[in-house]
């Protein structure tokens, strides 16, 4: 729209470009850019042979509430799920003074590129770590608000899921202002936009339900009965079904609560893999369809590992195959 | 510590005026009596000729509000992003002019140093939390509207979730133009809850005259109705300012 094209030209930087505070006086080389949102455009920078990820915005307001939001996410206790903070400063670029702030820059790939790439039995593993990690930032009175696929990074080569775009963090007990329609309870009306931990389980079962539904929907108006009819319409959320309609209706109190009854579910789902491995290997190409030219040269990537473990799994064969024909031979 | 009240009219139209007082000046008025105006363009296969795009934005600059050209589909995020938009930039508007008397000359608030800047944006956004809030909606119905008019009702419902999860008061009123007999006629009183348009807004007939300017001046009579002429903010809120500083 209208303002983001002034929001670009005014922060748009090229590659190899210093960005130097006013007040602090840290020198920031531009190395390229990660993603341009609502109220400002991310940047990976690099500062004394190290990585970061830096946010430029002409709307100090907006940035400045989040610099606020993740400077009190450092402060929860054992919490990882979004960037840590470092600096906040101003640049002064032709005689305009656009506000910016320094995080911990979070590698990895987007949550629905990772699942693309490594196939949906990881929704429910990584879904796990989320729900562990929006535990202690619920214990710690906040909400995550804003939670949705394209917030989530899958690091590597420790998968572990962050939160990038703390800017839906709201206080337990005050509203949420940022949000995504199709996440949001309120869209749905299943509920109220006011914080509890409720919300945030709410859109973890819409990531979930995402995930069967790429292309997503809207609402005809029927609220919960709508949900659950989508759900029972997809084969791959059955296992699913019992957990989707509590979170759904804001039936679980804790993230804790929600997460035991997706360990349960996870468990009877490996049991019931481990009987039909074959046809397990055998669907597991067809579920990762490259879109884009980088997933397949990561593909490619994993293809030779996989091919690795396939020789050694040969090898292995060969050996006790041999080993048993021996055995034989010195029983004869 | 007591939040005051945030006032504001959120029109919403797809066009231009043609009949009454020019609305800019309209919008003007409102302003000096502290009272925001923000306005909505929404365009659903038709778009907004250059005079109306033009109108939006002045109405919304005179009446020190924000405006947005949107297609209906996007209506609901926008009028609550307007809205809450708005409100920062009242509230910020009343800080910037204490922080001007407490450090003299023309500072504002990008004068300071950002941690500095950290601390007065988390009161902007506990103000913004807590404020109680005043919305009167102004519906343009005039002929090329009647379509979008489910979007438009969806959206208010949509705006009072929004506002009612807010810890501070929300109320919202709704006004129509032109109005059955008059320029303007109102819909629905006072309430904290939109539910009721829902039997109202498919009843609305459509005219052909688009009065938005004389639709801003009945509007501003129904907030001074209520209470006596005052800054932006109540008086007990520029002490609790001062306070915090
Ligand atoms: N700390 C970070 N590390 C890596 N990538 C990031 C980081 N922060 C943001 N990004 C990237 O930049 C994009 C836009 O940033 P975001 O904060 O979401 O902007 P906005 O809040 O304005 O929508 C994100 O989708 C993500 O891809």
């Amino acid at each position: 729209m209208m303002m983001n094209n002034t929001l670009r030209n005014q922060c748009k930087l090229l590659a190899g470009s210093l960005v130097t505070g006013k007040w602090n006086k840290n020198q920031y080389k531009i190395i390229k850019e990660l993603g341009c949102g609502a109220n400002g455009i991310v940047y990976l920078v690099e500062r004394e042979n190290r990585h970061y990820a830096l946010k430029l915005s002409d709307n100090g307001t907006s940035i400045i509430s989040e610099m606020n939001i993740l400077k009190s996410f450092s402060k929860v206790q054992g919490s990882t799920l979004g960037p840590s903070f470092l600096e906040a400063d101003d640049f002064i670029k032709t005689g305009k003074q656009l506000p910016f702030y320094v995080m911990e820059y979070i590698h990895g790939h987007d949550f629905l590129r990772f699942i693309e790439k490594k196939g949906s039995s990881w929704i429910g593993v990584l879904m796990l770590q989320l729900l562990t990690s929006l535990s202690a930032l619920h214990t710690n009175g906040w909400v995550f608000g804003d939670l949705k696929p394209e917030n989530l990074i899958v690091t590597s080569p420790a998968y572990k899921v962050r939160c990038v775009d703390v800017g839906g963090t709201t206080l337990i007990g005050r509203s949420v202002k940022e949000f995504t329609e199709f996440f949001d309870r309120g869209y749905w009306g299943l509920g109220s936009r006011k914080a509890d931990p409720q919300y945030d389980l709410f859109a973890v079962g819409m990531i979930i339900i995402n995930s069967a539904y790429p292309g997503r929907f809207h609402k005809n108006g029927e609220g919960y009965r709508q949900l659950n009819d989508l759900i029972k319409q997809k084969k791959e959320l059955l296992p699913y079904r019992k957990m989707l309609e509590k979170a759904l209706q804001g039936q679980y109190d804790t993230a804790i609560q929600m997460r035991e009854d997706l360990v349960t579910v996870l468990s009877k789902q490996n049991h019931s893999k481990k009987k039909g491995t074959s046809q397990a290997a055998t669907r597991q190409p067809t579920t990762r369809q490259p879109t884009t030219r980088q997933a397949r040269r990561s593909q490619n990537h994993s293809k030779n590992k996989r091919g690795g473990f396939f020789e050694t799994f040969l090898l292995v064969a060969i050996i006790s195959m041999l080993y048993v024909l021996y055995i034989y031979e010195q029983l004869l | 510590m007591k939040a005051g009240t945030l006032r504001q009219i959120l029109l919403i139209t797809d066009g231009c005026s043609n009949h009454g007082e020019e609305p800019s000046a309209m919008a003007e008025i409102a302003r000096e009596q502290g009272i925001t105006i923000n306005v909505i363009g929404v365009m659903e296969n038709d778009v907004i000729d250059e005079k109306g795009l033009k109108e939006i934005e002045k109405i919304a600059d005179s009446g020190g509000g924000v405006s947005q050209i949107v297609y209906a589909q996007q209506l609901s995020q926008t009028v609550q992003m307007v809205t809450q938009k708005a409100m920062t930039q009242t509230i910020q508007g009343v800080i910037n002019r204490e922080l001007q008397q407490i450090l003299g000359d023309s500072r504002t608030m990008e004068d300071l140093p950002p941690e500095k800047r950290g601390e007065v944006m988390e009161v902007v956004d506990e103000l913004g939390e807590t404020s109680k809030l005043e919305v009167l909606i102004l519906v343009d119905t005039s002929a090329s509207m009647k379509h979008k008019l489910p979007t438009v009702k969806d959206s208010l419902l949509d705006l009072s979730l929004s506002m009612n999860a807010r810890m501070g008061d929300s109320r919202f009123s709704v006004f129509v133009f032109p109005g059955k007999r008059n320029d303007v006629e109102k819909l629905l009183d006072w309430t904290p809850n939109l539910e009721a348009l829902t039997a109202t807004f498919p009843k609305l007939s459509t005219g052909g005259l688009t009065p938005t300017g004389p639709a801003i001046r009945e509007a501003l009579t129904y907030f001074n109705k209520k209470r006596s002429l005052r800054g932006l903010l109540s008086h007990d809120d520029e002490q609790y300012f001062e306070e915090s500083m």
